[in-house]
């Protein structure tokens, strides 16, 4: 295991979550450094999503912590791990289906702006060149993920394909440091989950340290700078794709089934 | 026709305008009455609307928002009139009330912050009743309240030397009371509803409806559920207040029996019935719903009377049977309500629903 990886963006230590009976999550230890495509795969049910689920703050682990661009990360507090840097999406998307593509963009940002009641009532010069901003950064986000065209439409009836960008684009208006895309070519054709890979690319290019939890080995694999792989909610490895794709215990667990 | 671009446009804005202004006369020539309906629709559409905050916006089914109405009425009700012998100016009274109101919503809001649906529906149902029934048994052993008799000769709203309450010439026109009413309820409901559609449109107003559509996922970009959550309430509790204030005022007198669980649900329905979270629904839906009661109450009993020549169905009675089918009617027929958002007819006509 590496234990003294240069820059650390992310470093879990021993994060350890049971449900009941249940041990999801083993004692998990790995490290993501800035700049790349951290990779997390494993069978069902290996503990991927309740890892991201602990790390966000929408659990509290049982054991362990994480420490998060040089600070501790606070347990069961989701919005500050968002006002920290972590963004996610949802395995199963989760857009606020009644509001536009643009307004779901520019809740994003949220986060990073501040205007109050008071400032909603009265309009003032802040206030206004605050949400023009906000406007503009949606605007904006929605191009870098091609679904511009669709900014009017109603989150609800925008196509799957769209719909996954359109979290992606929601998560990066709160300026992620890390983004942790949870199962995000679940469902795609080839064509959308090649889209999908340069988007990915592009982001990570852009400037953002990214988390990703597939399914899809290729895309894994021929995307991701490191890999770690869970089964049973303990790691199994971590390590570059090269190595992983030989280990006997990731085929066995994983590659070969 | 688009109404939101010809209410903007200066031919809209004076006809409304000028049917705003002509409406009191008009009404007065069916008599004071009829003046007073109108007061009362304009009443609860600055009700109706700052429910729409906490149920349109933020999400929040809140069936004791009655509960915010009595406690301004109240705070004016005690703090104006011969009761305690307290005659307080408005400017010190309303926004007291409404700080009183806002400090109930977010003692209400507080233990249900992790509520939702049905279940926030049924403790906020339960608030509504404690408050009402504190304000029937507050007479003793000290006499707050003054129980079920109510609170008789409130002072009117009055600024300076100029009353709200009887008669008075302005440039040449008699203006009764209602009709002075209509107008001071006219300025403050175009205040709610420019508060309403800024917030609406606002970083605040997005996060509500974040909220309201998924509280995970508002939660996972950083939003701060449990604050604006509360916040929702205040403002809601808020605009209850200063309507409380005002209907005490104009009614000269207030009891427990004006905030019963039913005018809560009178609220939520002109909430629903009109277009939940579309503020020109939730006009439509307050207006509706107070005026066609009225409508019923004067038209039947001289119908059947004209028709049978004796009184076959009592128009109370009639009045929520008509009620109820309109309920009905609109949720089979409008599950949106009457006059919905644009995004939510269109999708609506999309699913072919």
């Amino acid at each position: 295991m590496n234990v003294n990886l240069p820059n650390p963006l992310l470093e879990a230590k021993a994060v350890a979550k049971h449900f009941g009976g249940v041990k999801a999550l083993r004692d998990v230890s790995l490290t993501i450094r800035r700049g790349e495509i951290y990779g997390l795969i494993g069978p069902n049910g290996a503990g991927k999503t309740t890892f991201f689920n602990c790390m966000t703050g929408l659990y509290v682990p049982d054991g362990g912590g994480f420490t998060f661009d040089g600070a501790p990360l606070i347990a069961d507090a989701p919005d500050k791990a968002a006002a920290r840097g972590i963004a996610r999406t949802f395995q199963n998307i989760r857009l606020f289906g009644n509001m536009t593509a643009l307004e779901n963009v520019m809740v994003g940002r949220h986060v990073r702006t501040k205007a109050g009641v008071l400032g909603a009532m009265f309009q003032n010069a802040a206030t206004k060149a605050e949400e023009a901003a906000i406007r503009q950064k949606a605007i904006d986000l929605l191009h870098y993920v091609r679904i511009e065209e669709r900014a009017g439409d109603l989150a609800r009836n925008l196509s799957y394909g769209d719909q996954r960008r359109l979290e992606i684009a929601r998560a990066l208006a709160t300026d992620p440091k890390l983004l942790c895309l949870d199962e995000p070519a679940a469902g795609m054709n080839a064509t959308e989950t090649e889209q999908l890979r340069d988007l990915i690319d592009g982001i990570r290019r852009d400037g953002t340290t990214i988390l990703l939890i597939e399914h899809d080995v290729k895309l894994v694999m021929g995307l991701c700078d490191r890999v770690a792989v869970l089964d049973y909610g303990a790691l199994v490895i971590e390590d570059v794709p090269a190595v992983v794709q030989k280990d006997q215990r990731v085929i066995e667990a994983y590659l070969g089934a | 026709m688009n109404f939101g671009r010809f209410f903007r446009s200066t031919v809209g804005i004076g006809l409304t305008a000028a049917i705003l202004l002509a409406l009191p006369f008009v009404a007065a020539t069916g008599g004071q009455a009829w003046v007073r309906i109108l007061d009362f629709a304009i009443l609860y559409v600055f009700l109706a609307l700052g429910l729409n905050i906490v149920v349109g916006l933020a999400g929040l089914l809140d069936l004791g928002y009655i509960a915010f109405y009595a406690v301004g009425a109240y705070t004016w009700a005690l703090l104006a009139s011969p009761h305690f012998g307290l005659h307080w100016p408005i400017w010190a009274i309303l926004p007291l009330g409404a700080g009183l109101a806002c400090f109930a919503g977010v003692l209400l809001g507080s233990p249900t912050l992790k509520l939702r649906g049905d279940y926030l529906a049924i403790v906020t149902l339960g608030f509504g009743e404690i408050v009402r029934i504190f304000l029937n048994n507050l007479n003793a052993p000290i006499n707050v309240t003054n129980g079920p008799q109510g609170i008789t000769l409130i002072d009117p709203v009055s600024f300076g030397a100029f009353k709200f309450s009887g008669t008075t010439q302005i440039f040449g026109f008699a203006l009764s009371g209602p009709q002075k009413y209509y107008f001071l309820l006219v300025a403050l409901a175009i205040l709610v509803i420019i508060i309403n559609i800024r917030l609406q449109n606002s970083r605040i107003g997005r996060a509500w409806q974040a909220i309201r559509e998924d509280e995970i996922a508002a939660k996972a970009i950083g939003i701060n559920t449990r604050n604006l959550k509360l916040l929702a309430f205040a403002m809601g509790a808020s605009f209850g207040g200063v309507a409380g204030g005002i209907f005490s005022a104009m009614q000269g007198f207030v009891s427990p029996e004006s905030f019963s669980l039913l005018e809560s649900i009178m609220i939520l329905a002109m909430v629903v019935l009109g277009g939940m979270g579309h503020i020109p629904g939730v006009i439509l839906g307050a207006v509706l719903l107070t005026v066609l009661p009225e409508v019923l109450r004067y038209g039947v009993g001289p119908l059947q009377m004209a028709m049978f020549g004796k009184m076959l169905v009592d128009p109370e009675s009639l009045r929520m049977l008509v009620f109820g089918l309109a309920l009905v009617l609109v949720m089979r027929f409008k599950p949106a309500g009457l006059w919905p958002s644009p995004e939510r007819q269109r999708e609506l006509k999309e699913t072919g629903k």
